[in-house]
């Protein structure tokens, strides 16, 4: 089914005719299985029309009377196929990420976009920049962290439930509806990627009525873990994670493995090129985790560390001759 | 004194009697506590793990450590009712269904407060259905379990004699005591026979408890052990858990048994010399936990390795200092230095010394537990430009919950001390040279 010339698209015509879609505002967001659509399109509806953003990433308008809420059965099922084909992973792909330290200078944009796109609730960031500095006499940096979806996830083997597990393209994933939140992942992951919905989510009034997807990540539940996930909806949907587009520095690159590219929205490089020219490496390579998170050294840099924003040294800390 | 009266007086002496006021205050508090802890957990059950100090960094905290010092304090029971039983210590007779009930106790506890500290507790079952042999909490799951269930037929089958005579005395216990004796003596009819099938099969699950004790234990280390972190990357956790475990069982066991002898005035059957005999192996036992500390604490101490130093900064001299130098000299050092006098293995004393290596001991694990998440590898977030600092401060809940089992342990044992003979009548009347023919009788049928 997969078409040889799309780069990062996954062809989504298997799956089931259903749309996610929101109401103009953006404000609310319900959900819909509109088989009859062409025939309402056509005309005979109440002439109220709503946008929506349909299986494929395309905004469409349908008439608002084609749009009959889910029933309970209708929306396990829903709930159901999404929570199978989470576990599958999109064919044939092996995503990896390169993080240019070079590039970065701490604007943000990243995890704004992150936060706003995953409806990220309070202080628990899915994406971080570290300030860091591996040894007193060397330079500081800003490090952008996400989840580093290693190969040999420490938080996989934990997980005595396989709420959270490695799909066939590399990408570390939490089913929210299986994890009974021992934390034993957040113990496990040595790079405090992971975070928990210790109380029921706040902020959380446009999603809580979709169904849930873990691909999505949401809706988010109490009591669970949560982390990076890649943006995996994004990816069906052949689009780059947020992060990547957000990025006004074009710091982070996102590709795929088996095709060897990697590409930030507007450059486009050979992976392995890549890391050969500009030396990449993995953050703790030693821990034997092997992530998919590459990291291009912060040589050279396009903007020299920011020292305008006062930001007392992290020292003191074990941290400090970390690299 | 002929056999059966022999037999008389230790039923006599030995069977459940009622509480004074003292144990009814006791046992008052208790379900205070109990009662207090349910109130918060029925709160944490609405509001979710929001209700703890814990935090992203922080992620387990004295649930956990309390959940390391159940299983730490059931570890006793294999050791008491095994490894002395199978050493032929004849002395520990008196000892090992205390041991037992202590051992029941803790892990049906142990079991209950890990069901605490999940987000999802609602999803319990899934462990069993959805269970993933790799992760060492499965492990823990299975080997909880059959411990406690070996432990409930080490509690329960050298009972059968006991419950048998004791369902005899009629117009001794209110009529329901006497049908629950009448049941849980399944039957028993005290022929060579049933001696024979109940000695052989103590004999073999004394010798399984052994592996299983040590694996509750070492399993449970592993937890921690099987991560990349600082402080619990150790290749020593097991047999440093294990022994500090036995360490700790050993002293609730000489706590519990000065408790019973006052209540029930049992100076001739736990005499000063049990005292003696178990002062003298709580020393070793606290000898043993101490080397292990060294091998725990000087290696990296020495090689002050990144992921380890500022942590191990932190135990020596930073903010855990005081605990860490309070557990170790108070819960161990000057224990040691106590104990190895005779007069400090007199009772009185040595119950205050049990009590505080209890206390050292809870806080023991939590100093294993916590700290380590305080340090990890990468930096830790900034807020606004300022490096968030990590706290934890246990909430009210969490203590309220955190004590709350703890009473709860403590009432199960007491009930338990209430309406079972927690001394063995029949292995105590063995002891006494009085023969297996008189025993048998004593327990059949037949009116004695
Ligand atoms: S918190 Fe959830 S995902 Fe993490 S180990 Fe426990 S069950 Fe698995």
């Amino acid at each position: 089914m997969k078409k040889d010339n799309q780069p990062i698209v996954e062809n989504a015509a298997s799956r089931r005719n259903f749309l996610k879609f929101s109401i103009a505002s953006g404000a609310l967001a319900m959900l819909s299985q509109i088989g009859e659509l062409p025939a309402q399109e056509n005309g005979d509806g109440s002439g109220e029309k709503v946008r929506l953003l349909n299986s494929e990433g395309k905004l469409v308008e349908v008439d608002k009377s084609a749009i009959k809420p889910l029933t309970e059965n209708e929306l396990n099922t829903i709930v159901s196929e999404n929570r199978k084909r989470a576990r599958k992973g999109i064919e044939g792909r092996k995503w990896v990420m390169v993080i240019d330290l070079a590039r970065c200078k701490h604007a943000l944009n990243c995890q704004e976009a992150c936060n706003k796109h995953h409806h990220i609730p309070g202080d628990r960031q899915w994406l971080n920049v570290y300030k860091m500095q591996n040894a007193e006499n060397t330079a500081p940096y800003w490090m952008p962290k996400t989840c580093f979806h290693c190969d040999n996830p420490p938080c996989v083997s934990v997980c005595p439930v396989d709420a959270t597990f490695k799909r066939d393209d590399g990408i570390v994933l939490i089913d929210n509806e299986r994890c009974i939140g021992c934390r034993f992942c957040m113990a496990g992951c040595p790079y405090s990627t992971r975070v928990f919905n210790w109380g029921e989510p706040e902020n959380q009034d446009a999603v809580k009525d979709q169904p849930y997807d873990p691909e999505k990540s949401l809706p988010r539940k109490k009591g669970t873990v949560e982390k990076c996930d890649f943006c995996p909806d994004m990816l069906r949907m052949g689009h780059l994670p947020h992060c990547i587009t957000a990025c006004p520095n074009g710091v982070f690159f996102f590709g795929d493995r088996n095709e060897d590219t990697v590409t930030n929205g507007s450059e486009t490089y050979k992976f392995s090129k890549l890391m050969e020219d500009k030396a990449g490496y993995r953050y703790l390579e030693d821990l034997g985790t092997e992530p998919n998170v590459y990291y291009l050294p912060p040589v050279d840099r396009l903007v020299p560390f920011d020292k305008s924003d006062n930001l007392p040294p992290v020292g003191g800390h074990d941290h400090n001759h970390k690299h | 004194m002929s056999e059966s009266q022999i037999i008389q007086k230790l039923t006599d002496d030995l069977k459940p009697r009622k509480f004074g006021t003292m144990g009814k205050l006791w046992v008052g508090v208790l379900i205070i506590l109990s009662l207090t802890g349910l109130y918060s957990y029925l709160i944490q059950l609405r509001d979710g793990l929001e209700i703890t100090a814990l935090n992203n960094y922080v992620s387990w905290g004295i649930y956990i450590s309390n959940f390391v010092f159940f299983v730490a304090v059931s570890l006793v029971g294999s050791l008491i009712s095994a490894i002395l039983r199978l050493s032929n210590a004849k002395w520990s007779i008196p000892l090992s269904r205390i041991a037992e009930i202590i051992a029941v106790s803790n892990i049906i506890m142990a079991g209950l407060i890990i069901i605490v500290d999940m987000g999802r507790p609602e999803r319990f079952y899934y462990l069993f259905t959805y269970g993933r042999i790799q992760s060492p909490i499965v492990w823990d799951v299975i080997v909880v379990t059959t411990y406690l269930i070996i432990s409930l037929i080490l509690l329960f089958l050298p009972m059968l004699p006991d419950m048998a005579i004791l369902q005899k005395r009629k117009g001794e216990f209110p009529e329901w005591q006497r049908k629950l004796y009448k049941f849980f003596s399944f039957g028993w009819i005290g022929n060579k026979q049933q001696y024979a099938i109940m000695s052989r099969t103590i004999f073999q699950l004394s010798i399984l408890i052994i592996p299983v004790a040590l694996a509750i234990h070492t399993v449970t280390s592993w937890l921690f052990a099987t991560t990349l972190r600082g402080g619990w990357n150790s290749t020593n956790f097991g047999p440093y858990f294990v022994a500090g475990a036995f360490m700790v069982g050993a002293a609730a066991v000489i706590a519990v048994m000065y408790a019973a002898r006052r209540q029930y005035q049992l100076q001739e059957y736990i005499t000063d010399d049990i005292f003696d005999k178990m002062g003298k192996l709580l020393v070793m036992l606290s000898l043993v936990y101490l080397y292990f500390n060294i091998n725990e604490y000087l290696t990296p101490a020495f090689k002050q390795m990144v992921g380890e130093h500022a942590l191990l900064k932190d135990l020596f001299v930073g903010q855990f200092a005081p605990m860490f130098w309070g557990t170790q000299i108070f819960g161990m050092l000057i224990p040691i230095i106590l104990m190895s006098f005779p007069w400090g293995r007199k009772p009185r004393l040595l119950f205050i010394i049990s009590i505080v290596i209890i206390v050292g001991a809870w806080f023991k694990r939590y100093l294993i537990v916590i700290p380590t998440l305080f340090h990890p590898y990468l930096p830790v977030i900034e807020q606004n430009g300022v490096p968030t600092s990590i706290v934890y401060h246990p909430t009210f809940h969490e203590w309220s919950i955190t004590m709350g089992s703890l009473a709860a342990a403590l009432l199960i044992m007491t009930i338990l001390f209430r309406y079972l003979p927690f001394i063995s009548i029949w292995e105590m009347a063995e002891y006494k040279g009085v023969s297996e023919d008189h025993i048998q009788k004593a327990s059949g049928p037949h009116p004695v």
